[in-house]
């Protein structure tokens, strides 16, 4: 405690604060800050749920996010200093840097090391170039980037590197960076001429009948495509019954490990999805719609700005405003609360339920929430009818599924086939097995849907039904096939990493049950009585999907692979290494 | 708190097999609480403001038919809804969580507070260890702030901190940054607490359920608990006119630490003058004998004195000697000089028992009515238009009630540094949509929540609310029906506005019309308007008449006797409301008694057995200059400090120099009882028992938590017994019987009992009986003037009394400081509030410090006609260019030396607010 008697005559010689309390806006970056966001946004008045865009700007064009301009950020918005780090420091991409801290080189290089980018050495590719790392460049690792038909994947920036190799990526270092634009696709006037856009024409003109088509979308089996599931025409119908304004999220953040699907949709006929968009605007009567692209697709982001300015010059979306938003590396705004509080342009915490996101999504109002690849069929179903798309399944599974296969089979990639199609049929259509691998275990909904091994490799993977039975989910229909090179234990480990990584941290079953699990699994003698314990708890009393789903793949590992639990049983592939959890980087 | 809940609905549910009923707006936790069952949890608080986060998982409850468990302090019961508190699921999963959360605690033996709710819990749940190994690096201690110890090691990341500071108090400086394992507690980007934004409120500290935050004066070195308060006393917070209840808890027969109390005005709330400035009761510079001045050393303005050193120009007495003398002098003047000789200042720190003894002692004692206090300095000029125009000098409406408000308008006033915790609901208001105007020159953290600030050149109010009255009218958009029914003087408003239009004041007030306009419209649209003011609009020469402009604006719109409408005047002291009610005014007898009214005064004499003077007495500037001028010779002093809160102090020195007779009653060695010639150590406001009235006209009680240092007594004592020295017959035992007599001649204090007080800690006035609650807003049907109606009364655009030019270029105004109430005189000895605020400084805008070529920190003088002082330099951009800012509570710099004591012709307050001044680096 300093000197607390003062004397009234004594000179005062007590040192003073000569300032308010705290950091001090340093009015020439707060002129610097406001004249690049006016520059390149066109915000002169900031909007509160704009945030990430504006740390975007901010990381894009410096490089990083000082103190000093968030300092002035947090003026302009006028947030609390606190509320503008917190939602920065939730975020992946976002490199924050306080007064003294020494600023991250130029360019980063990101190595995949989700499962399958793992399985195909990643983590020996990305130890190797760490130690490359300088003030020109830093290889860091990175959750999975969509693209594990191409591993192992790397990213130059967030531009994507496939297939990526140590040789290529120090070339890459030594190159200046580039910013591939997309091309191949079908754009707004190939997607015209052969016939798009003529529902939303004719629902704008007032010629077609909403309910018949919200009816027909109703009697047809599309369910969200985004993992969980939900018939489509009957959430369309929830969220129109609630009173307006109501709103449209667009979840293309695409990030459960094993998934890439919404990135080929995208890539190659985005406007496919837009009218799906433009449809449920009509039929729903939604006010505004948000489309969130992960911040790992950037090419598509650009032409996605592109395409969207082609549909308001050809005046169509006259009845709904969309804007287009980018994610910010955080795996969780995939679950559709936490996208929705990004959108708003907060940290990505999920939502407790009730009240569900259809009564209460979007600032507070009714929000429809759909996943791309579920848009994208829209358009097809309601031109052809939803028989069309329902006899297209198999027996009891309606519909036709995008399966993203990854992993051991020989040309990995996305199998259309009809919903209920089981692992065996996929490595079938993907030409089999590598050679020398065996198939051992697969993923039947990327990391969360849990792990089943070959054995019961003939099970329907569509929602609910013998796969539930099983304790397992398909999901986003992300398959990952594993051989007898691989160790499940291991498999389940970086999933585990994955999950301890990418928790939001809300909840303490899931913020100190996923780290503590994988302490746990990284033991030469795993307590598999206490995981099963934690397990349990987390399943149970977590606030999200993450969380409760994140101990399945352990809980499947226990139960199928017990003999993989112990280390050297069986011959391991020596590029699948499963690093330790790094200490968390906070002193 | 605001209920945004649809209806409540009463529901039948299922909770643990037996059938109960519960409103459909509890929720499982609250029903369950309700019936005696204790579901663990730590990111719940049960408490106003606080919202379910149900982020802890330690509530959990299995609700039949549901896939997961769910948090029972965030999930609403429903009908038929089948709950289990008690089943296996439920409660492994609770076991599971306490478990995973112990795991990166300290040892619980090592725990900044091992008594924390967190390990209560984890006891009721046999949990001491965990099987889990810490996977988290425990940060290292914070010990930057001198009031708040933050040991993050203990923290379970459950946010509570992060929603008192953000959502509840809105001071915004904690968040919750990082994901995952790394989520963690940040103030500002991350700094350490010392050096972020933090206001010192307290608020995480009362709501964190760990020990994580902890008042640093409970722990010791190594960060333990070691001071464990062993008594608890409820009282009342003895700073502002909020009126916080508080709990005094107390060790050794000393207060230790504050907690805040759910009473009416703060909820629990509390800021850091309440809950961190309580020691300076215990320092050593505390009178604790009576001191008479030593025959060899006689007054004078300039003399040097150090307050912890009384023995250089002071003998110590004994009571007997003191009082004695004290009474004496007075005598000799009265018959010498004759009663106008005389005059008194009470205190608005004081209680109303205090302050009722005061002014009874004046008038039937010295016989005059020369008896003031410190309001004159504060309110006088908003009471008196208060008074004329709608015949009550009161609040209209309790500050919560802007929890209720669409518009609303703080003016001349900057709640977050002077009324804390009643900003704290005005920034709820504007966080739940309500429209928050801030008129003011200076900017203020409130700006952060307003839908505008209107930062206006000094003086100027009046051409800003005439503009404003002027579109309203000229726009139509008044309420027509209010103004017929209500009001009377609309058209003689209309004639004296009508050319003050918005286009014709923007130039004087430095405001674009159009903005002058939208404020004007925006507040007159509002359903339900609230205005708020403080000595920015009072502390001028037409301070009346700015308050006359906010009246008039109110009755315009029908802003006035609706829930979430009214007029609030902030009034600073913790009692300037009983004071004032208490007769402490020149001009009245308690409850605003004309001593004028020979009816009225007849009353009095009898009830006060003494014959009454029947002309107004003096107020406070007058009674100085009178002094000054050694008309007056004679002055008792209790808890005042005018030397250093009146206007021009080196002419208020003289004063007090001149005086034949001066008794000064108070806790420490002022430097007004520099100048006595008796001093009477008095009690300290956590060292007696009494009411004060609070802003919001709540009578609230205080109660004694320590004893009294030394041979120091009770307020009530010391003027009972001079009065009895001067031949009153006083019986008094304690304040409660004082009380009783003000009961006989306050018709405001009916329903209003001693007892009741005992048992309810707060009742408002006025209040129809002893089992009413009291009125909260009044004035819903007529005034209390003569037509019943409220005036509306047009102010001319003047100039302040004193204009900047080229010899003295700056505007200087005056005030507080969050840490520093008043002159200091309480809180530089608090030794928090010292160690926040240290030193003297002139607050200078950015600009004028580049013009000036001047750097923060370094030494300047401020001068104006009136005298010049040197401080350091402080940069604050919240400052215009040409305005400078001088707090008034360093005495090693006091920048009464440099106000302008130009009174208002009505309220007769002087023009702290604003002087014509110069600033100069110093030699």
């Amino acid at each position: 405690m300093p000197d607390s008697s003062y004397s009234p005559d004594k000179p005062q010689k007590r040192q003073g604060r000569y300032k308010p309390k705290g950091r001090q806006v340093d009015p020439a970056r707060l002129r610097a800050v406001a004249e690049l966001l006016q520059q390149q946004l066109r915000h002169s008045v900031l909007q509160r749920d704009c945030l990430i865009e504006y740390l975007h700007v901010l990381q894009d064009n410096i490089g990083y996010l000082a103190a000093a301009d968030l300092a002035a950020l947090a003026e302009l918005m006028r947030l609390p200093m606190a509320e503008i780090w917190e939602v920065a420091s939730f975020y992946d991409h976002f490199d924050l840097i306080s007064e003294g801290e020494t600023p991250p080189p130029p360019r980063t290089i990101r190595v995949c090391t989700s499962l399958s980018c793992l399985i195909q050495g990643s983590q020996t590719i990305l130890e190797e170039l760490q130690a490359m790392t300088s003030d020109q460049v830093r290889f860091v690792a990175a959750p999975c980037l969509g693209a594990c038909d191409k591993a192992p994947a790397a990213a130059d920036g967030h531009h994507l590197i496939p297939k990526a190799r140590a040789e290529i990526l120090k070339l890459t270092a030594d190159t200046p960076e580039q910013a591939p634009a997309l091309a191949g696709h079908i754009d707004f006037e190939a997607y015209c001429v052969a016939g798009g856009y003529q529902l939303v024409k004719a629902l704008s003109a007032g010629t077609a009948d909403k309910q018949a088509l919200l009816a027909e979308l109703e009697a047809s089996a599309l369910r969200g495509l985004g993992g969980a599931g939900f018939p489509t025409g009957q959430k369309w119908r929830i969220v129109a019954d609630y009173d307006g304004p109501r709103y449209l999220a667009v979840n293309g953040d695409e990030g459960e490990p094993g998934t890439f699907k919404d990135r080929h949709y995208l890539s190659t006929d985005p406007h496919r999805m837009i009218e799906g968009v433009l449809i449920a605007a009509h039929l729903v009567g939604i006010k505004k719609a948000f489309i969130y692209v992960r911040d790992e697709y950037p090419e598509i982001i650009e032409m996605l700005r592109n395409e969207l300015d082609k549909i308001t010059m050809a005046k169509l979306d006259a009845h709904v405003e969309i804007e287009l938003r980018r994610g910010a590396g955080a795996y969780i705004c995939g679950e559709e609360s936490a996208m929705i509080e990004s959108i708003e342009g907060k940290r990505g915490l999920p939502r407790h339920r009730p009240p569900y996101v259809a009564e209460t999504g979007l600032f507070g109002q009714p929000t429809l929430v759909n996943n791309i690849e579920t848009l994208f069929w829209v358009r097809d179903i309601l031109e052809q009818g939803a028989e069309w798309y329902n006899q297209q399944g198999k027996d009891g599974h309606p519909g036709f599924r995008t399966y993203s296969v990854s992993g051991r089979v020989k040309n990995p990639g996305l199998v259309f086939a009809a919903a209920g199609s089981t692992a065996e049929e996929l490595i079938a259509a993907c030409g089999g097995m590598v050679d020398g691998h065996q198939f051992k275990a697969y993923l039947p909904g990327g990391a969360s849907g849990g792990i089943l091994p070959s054995s019961k490799g003939n099970i329907p993977l569509d929602f609910g039904g013998k796969l539930a039975e099983e304790g397992c989910f398909v999901g986003s229909h992300a398959v990952v096939i594993l051989s007898d090179h691989d160790n499940i234990w291991q498999a389940a480990q970086n999933l585990m990493q994955f999950f301890a990584h990418e928790s939001c941290g809300q909840c303490t079953p899931c913020r100190s049950g996923t780290d503590k699990a994988a302490e746990l699994m990284a033991a030469a003698h795993p307590d598999t009585d206490l995981l099963n314990e934690l397990a349990a708890t987390m399943a149970d009393a977590s606030i999200c999907g993450l969380g409760q789903a994140a101990p399945n793949p352990l809980l499947s590992a226990m139960q199928h692979f017990p003999q993989d639990m112990v280390q050297g049983d069986i011959e391991q592939d020596e590029r699948m290494t499963v690093k330790s959890k790094q200490p968390v980087k906070r002193a | 708190m605001d209920d945004v809940t649809p209806k409540s609905k009463t529901v039948t549910f299922m909770l643990d097999d037996k059938q109960v009923k519960a409103e459909s707006n509890q929720t499982i936790w609250q029903a369950a609480t309700a019936r005696g069952t204790d579901i663990p949890h730590l990111c719940y608080k049960d408490g106003s403001g606080y919202r379910a986060d149900g982020n802890c998982r330690a509530c959990m409850v299995e609700i039949k038919g549901e896939r997961v468990l769910a948090a029972s302090c965030q999930r609403k019961v429903s009908e038929g809804m089948v709950v289990s508190t008690s089943s296996k699921r439920a409660q492994t999963a609770r076991k599971m969580v306490m478990e995973l959360l112990v795991a990166d605690q300290p040892k619980r033996a090592k725990a900044p507070d091992p008594q924390s709710q967190l390990w209560a819990y984890a006891e009721t749940q046999d949990i001491t260890e965990s099987r889990f190994a810490r996977t988290t690096t425990p940060p290292h201690p914070d010990s930057s702030h001198p009031a708040i110890a933050v040991n993050m090691e203990a923290c379970i990341q459950c946010n509570l901190c992060v929603r008192a500071c953000r959502e509840v108090q809105v001071n915004d400086v904690i968040g919750l940054a990082g994901r995952g394992a790394d989520a963690h507690i940040i103030f500002d980007f991350d700094d350490e607490m010392g050096a972020s934004t933090c206001v010192g409120c307290g608020e995480c500290v009362q709501a964190c359920p760990t020990g994580a935050l902890m008042p640093k004066a409970l722990l010791d070195e190594t960060q333990k608990l070691a001071i464990t308060p062993n008594r608890q006393i409820e009282s009342v917070c003895p700073y502002c006119g909020v009126g916080c209840q508080l709990t005094f808890h107390i060790q050794d027969e000393k207060i230790v630490s504050v907690s805040g109390r759910d009473g009416p005005a703060n909820h629990s709330r509390l800021c850091v003058k309440g809950r961190y400035g309580f020691d300076y009761i215990h320092n050593p510079e505390r009178l604790q004998v009576p001191l008479i001045r030593r025959s060899d050393v006689p007054k004078s303005a300039g003399a040097t004195f150090d307050p912890a050193n009384p023995l250089t120009h002071f003998q110590e007495a004994s009571w007997e000697e003191a009082l004695d003398l004290a009474a004496a002098g007075f005598t000799k003047i009265k018959s010498a000089d004759g009663p106008y000789a005389l005059a008194g200042f009470g205190s608005a720190k004081g209680t109303n028992e205090e302050a009722y003894l005061v002014q009874k002692l004046v008038r039937s004692c010295f016989q005059t009515n020369n008896v003031d206090h410190c309001t004159r300095l504060c309110h006088a000029s908003s009471v008196a238009a208060l008074l004329e125009n709608i015949g009550s000098g009161a609040v209209t409406a309790s500050f919560s009630q802007c929890q209720h408000s669409d518009a609303i308008i703080v003016i001349g006033a900057n709640p977050t540094v002077n009324h804390p915790v009643a900003a704290t609901f005005i920034k709820n208001a504007a966080q739940r949509g309500a429209e928050l105007f801030i008129l003011d020159p200076r900017g203020q953290a409130l700006d952060r929540y307003a839908t505008a600030s209107l930062r206006f050149t000094p003086g100027s109010d009046v051409a800003l609310l005439n503009a404003m009255i002027n579109t309203i009218i000229t726009e139509q958009l008044y309420d027509a029906a209010y103004v017929e029914s209500h009001t009377e003087g609309f058209s003689h408003l209309v004639k004296q506005t009508k050319a003050m239009t918005a286009e014709a004041m923007g130039p004087i007030c430095g405001i674009k019309p159009e903005i002058i306009r939208d404020v004007a419209r925006r507040f007159a649209a509002a359903e339900a308007g609230m205005i708020f003011w403080g000595m920015g609009v009072s502390q001028h020469t037409h301070g009346t008449d700015n308050a006359r402009c906010l009246i008039t604006l109110a009755l315009l719109c029908g802003h006035v006797g609706r829930e979430g409408a009214g007029l609030h005047p902030l009034r600073g002291q913790n009692n300037v409301q009983g004071a004032s009610d208490a007769g402490l005014i020149p001009m009245f007898y308690p409850d605003y008694r004309p001593v004028t009214d020979k009816a009225v005064r007849t009353q009095y004499e009898s009830v006060w057995s003494t014959q009454l003077d029947s002309q107004r007495g003096l107020t406070v500037v007058e009674i100085v200059n009178s002094a000054y001028e050694r008309t007056i010779k004679g002055i008792y002093v209790m808890g005042e400090n005018p030397v250093m809160s009146d206007p021009d102090q080196t002419h208020a020195k003289t004063a007090f120099a001149r005086l034949d007779h001066l008794v000064v009653q108070d806790i420490f060695m002022t430097e007004t009882a520099a100048y006595a010639d008796v001093i009477l150590p008095a009690s300290a406001f956590p060292e007696k028992t009494g009411t004060v009235t609070n802003t919001d006209r709540r009578v609230q009680i205080g109660r004694i938590a320590v004893p009294l240092p030394g041979q120091a007594r009770q307020d009530w004592w010391i003027i009972t017994e001079l009065a009895r020295r001067m031949g009153q017959d006083w019986t008094y035992k304690h304040p409660r019987d004082v009380f009783a007599e003000m009961r006989l001649v306050m018709p405001s204090l009916t329903g209003i009992t001693w007892d009741r007080l005992e048992a309810e800690d707060a009742v408002t006035y006025p209040c129809a009986d002893e089992s009413s609650s009291g009125q909260d807003i009044i004035f819903a049907d007529s005034f209390p003037t003569e037509s019943g109606r409220g005036r509306m009364t047009p102010a001319e655009v003047l100039p302040p009394d004193e204009l900047p030019d080229a010899r003295y270029p700056l505007v200087m105004s005056t005030g507080r400081l969050l840490e520093h109430w008043h002159t200091g005189s309480m809180t530089r000895r608090a030794s928090v509030l010292d160690a926040l605020e240290p030193a003297a400084e002139v607050h200078i805008s950015p600009c004028d410090l580049e013009e000036l070529q001047i750097t923060p920190g370094q030494q300047v003088q401020v001068e104006t006609r009136r005298g010049q002082i040197e401080l350091a330099a402080r940069i604050d951009p919240k400052l215009p260019k040409g305005m400078i800012f001088v707090p008034f509570c360093f005495s090693e710099a006091p920048a009464n030396q440099l106000t302008n004591p130009a009174l208002d012709p009505f309220g007769k307050i002087p023009e702290l607010k604003f002087a014509a001044a110069r600033l100069s680096a110093a030699e």
